[in-house]
């Protein structure tokens, strides 16, 4: 056992710390403190500077635009973004879609969409869930029929993430309804300007919008849009939750927002002195801190293990489940030491998603607490999405415990 | 990073694991209680021979060559077997600290007494009042024409009932020193009881007791405590992930037999749901082990932080996967003959060993900033 990090990698980890101090325009860096939705032009902006030095993919193969880093140096880079809090980048399209591309894409797709997401000149949103069709997505109902050289789509998806920036959707469809459900399933692209496609804004409890509902009416897809093999869909996707086994812990996202809880308590009073030295409240936060180092250590261990070791296995399965609980506790801690503000809107002076722009914010006292509240709001997702919680622990439960 | 063994390391788990596998099951264990000192000396001398005593010592300090990780591993598969000799009193935190003191005669004399099982020495540091201050100390030590002598009490000393030397820490003025005192001498009054897992601990009383060589004089003594104790915590840890690990394979094997209306208890997914929030208890305290051990060899107060990071998160998963694991049995786990109730009482002791959640959490919330 060694738990050193080598010099060569420490040495990498400046090469990106520099790299992002000297490139990340200073307007950008200082929405990425305030805003947890980055603005797409700031997104754009940002993959275009990762994409001259080759970095706006890092996790791809090397011959699709990627790099052969280690799984450590991809962990660093993505650490170091956060740390300075960059734009988040366009999830969907680097982190699904890209790498199913990779696998199971024609030479053809792969030339033609691959690049223009490495750029940022294409957005992507994931067409997965339905209204009727959440934890159990195999029942999914929007369909899409083969004629002749395309397919027509008709259904609905839903909490479409950021569908409204989008240029392009990747969606799970029905192309044979007599198959088991699992079986009957493809993976399309659709282009979201095709005629027939409606987006519509849902607004969150955030008072943001970020979730959209996407609906098909006899929508004209080209055939050579599916991919890989019909009735792959299933397999593709699941390959698609599972193929980067530790991105779902979030751990640089909370390590970030545990540094600002601290930096905020620091900074305001409570009573007499401050509130990083209320007891009650410190124990709070070391009890996070202490949770998020357990995290960051069980990463650890998956970023360095071969993949058929059983025990990196097992850990890798617990991480979003632990990861997605870790989130929402630090922005509900850096809500709670808001305190009285906590409970107020704040105001979003670089807003590009308020809902109520009803001139009833309360007071800005601290530049930091920007977007904290909403933030905490919107967290609540977290134990939600990407598969609950439950589905989650029903997963642990059979797949490492043979329950 | 590698978080691989070494073909050494795990030859080293293998033995210890058969060792457990072979001549630890539940009904030795019993029998291993049932001796007069509470362990069995035929199984220390058993750990001198197959070289565990020393396992977790460089060579320059008398050892076999490994250090932390070695120790680890030996009590990650104690934990599992719930073994009750005094492995973590006497080779981990007695001998680190001795380790980490500046050579002598005497240490070294020690060292090779403890390595080989000849002698069983343990440290008598730990007070009431400290509940977990590894800075505390109480005791005053006084020279008498030259002869140090102990005032004091020192609490909880675990396997001091068995020990041949106590090596003990008091305060001469605002500075700590470490004495070597036969439990036999004049002014030496041991008064041993169980703790809760069934293991050994004693109080002992010190009035003008007469102490036989200085490890350390006064003002040297506690940077070797303190690294001595960080020692003892991991290790103690690691047992914990061993005892989890086994708590947890016990409720899933029991869910899976059980029958209740009509089917196994495992098909319930409350059931499930509960083990699944175990494993991830056991899984997070496993990874954390990992930072307690590669914080051994850093200085203050990055080790302390780590330390107090590992025992929160421990001594909490501790608690959660001991109270399940009787839970999930219903009232068979709570049965002095079932062994999931002893791997319940062991974790509640680890949980609050060395300072529980609330002594680490107020530690790492005072020293916390500049933390990733």
């Amino acid at each position: 056992m060694d738990f050193t990090i080598s010099a060569a990698d420490m040495a990498f980890r400046e090469e990106v710390r520099s790299f992002i101090e000297a490139e990340l325009p200073t307007d950008i860096a200082r929405r990425g403190q305030h805003d947890y939705h980055s603005a797409r032009d700031d997104v754009r902006r940002w993959m275009q500077i990762l994409n001259r030095k080759g970095w706006s993919a890092p996790h791809w193969p090397a011959h699709l635009g990627g790099t052969d880093w280690s799984p450590l140096r991809k962990y660093i880079f993505q650490d170091e973004l956060r740390r300075a809090r960059a734009p988040v980048l366009d999830r969907c399209a680097l982190d699904l879609l890209g790498p199913v591309l990779c696998a199971f894409g024609s030479q053809d797709q792969q030339t033609r969409f691959l690049p223009p997401i490495l750029n940022g000149d294409v957005w992507w949103a994931q067409g997965f869930s339905e209204p009727n069709s959440g934890s159990d997505l195999a029942s999914l109902r929007t369909r899409a029929e083969l004629k002749g050289d395309h397919y027509l789509v008709n259904g609905q998806k839903t909490w479409t993430s950021e569908a409204h920036y989008a240029d392009w959707i990747f969606a799970l469809v029905r192309t044979d309804p007599a198959a088991k459900p699992q079986a009957g399933i493809s993976f399309l692209l659709i282009d979201i300007r095709t005629p027939g496609v409606t987006v519509r804004p849902i607004w969150s409890i955030d008072e943001g919008h970020t979730l959209n509902e996407v609906f098909f009416e006899d929508v004209v897809v080209p055939a050579e849009n599916l991919v890989g093999t019909a009735g792959m869909g299933w397999t593709y996707a699941k390959f698609l939750l599972t193929h980067e086994r530790t991105t779902s812990a979030v751990v640089s996202h909370t390590k970030r927002d545990v540094d600002q809880v601290r930096h905020l308590a620091s900074s305001l009073s409570d009573g007499g002195g401050k509130l990083v030295d209320n007891p009650a409240f410190g124990a709070k936060l070391a009890r996070l801190q202490a949770d998020v180092i357990a995290l960051e250590w069980a990463v650890m261990r998956v970023l360095h293990a071969a993949d058929d070791d059983p025990s990196a296995n097992t850990v890798a399965s617990l991480l979003k489940l632990r990861g997605s609980e870790l989130s929402e506790r630090a922005a509900l801690l850096a809500a709670e030491a808001l305190g009285d503000y906590g409970l107020c809107a704040l105001p979003d002076p670089e807003g590009h998603h308020i809902l109520h722009r009803d001139g009833l914010a309360a007071p800005l006292h601290d530049d930091e607490a920007i977007g904290v509240t909403a933030r905490a709001m919107f967290r609540r997702a977290t134990t939600i999405y990407g598969g609950t919680s439950e589905i989650q622990r029903t997963i642990i439960a059979k797949s490492n415990l043979g329950l | 990073m590698d978080f691989r063994l070494s073909s050494e390391q795990q030859a080293l788990a293998d033995s210890v694991a058969s060792f457990c596998a072979r001549d630890y099951d539940f009904e030795h264990r019993r029998l291993s209680l049932a001796n007069e000192g509470g362990f069995s000396p035929d199984n220390w001398q058993l750990f001198a021979e197959l070289g565990w005593l020393g396992a977790g010592l460089g060579e320059d300090a008398g050892g076999y060559g490994g250090g932390a990780v070695e120790n680890a591993i030996i009590l990650e598969a104690f934990g599992r077997a719930l073994v009750v000799e005094p492995f973590l009193a006497c080779a981990v935190l007695a001998l680190q600290t001795l380790a980490a003191l500046p050579k002598c005669d005497v240490r070294d004399q020690l060292i090779a007494d403890i390595v080989s099982g000849e002698k069983l020495a343990v440290l008598a540091h730990n007070e009431f009042e400290a509940r977990g201050d590894v800075e505390l100390v109480g005791m005053t030590a006084f020279q008498d024409n030259g002869q140090w002598r102990l005032n004091g009490t020192k609490q909880l000393v675990l396997g001091a009932p068995a020990a041949d030397w106590l090596i003990v820490s008091a305060r001469a003025g605002p500075d700590v020193g470490l004495f070597l005192v036969a439990p036999s001498t004049a002014g030496v009054e041991l008064v041993p009881y169980r703790t809760l897992d069934n293991m050994r601990a004693a109080d002992i009383h010190f009035a003008e007791a007469p102490v036989h060589a200085v490890l350390a004089l006064p003002g040297a003594a506690l940077p070797a405590i303190r690294l001595g104790y960080a020692h003892a915590m991991t290790a103690m840890c690691a047992e914990a992930v061993g005892a989890m690990d086994a708590a947890i394979l016990l409720a899933r094997d029991y869910l899976k037999t059980r029958q209740q209306f009509g089917t196994p208890l495992a098909g319930f997914q409350a059931l499930q749901h509960r083990m699944a929030d175990m494993l991830v208890e056991a899984e997070m305290s496993r990874s954390i082990v990992f930072q307690g051990l590669a914080s051994l060899t850093d200085s203050e107060p990055e080790r302390q932080k780590a330390i107090a990071a590992m025992k929160i998160v421990v001594s909490s998963a501790a608690m959660f996967v001991g109270r399940n694991a009787v839970q999930l049995h219903g009232g068979i786990g709570m049965t002095e003959e079932h062994p999931v109730g002893h791997y319940y009482k062991r974790l509640f002791v680890i949980a609050g060993l060395f300072g529980g959640e609330a002594f680490h959490l107020s530690r790492l919330a005072s020293i916390g900033t500049g933390f990733w």
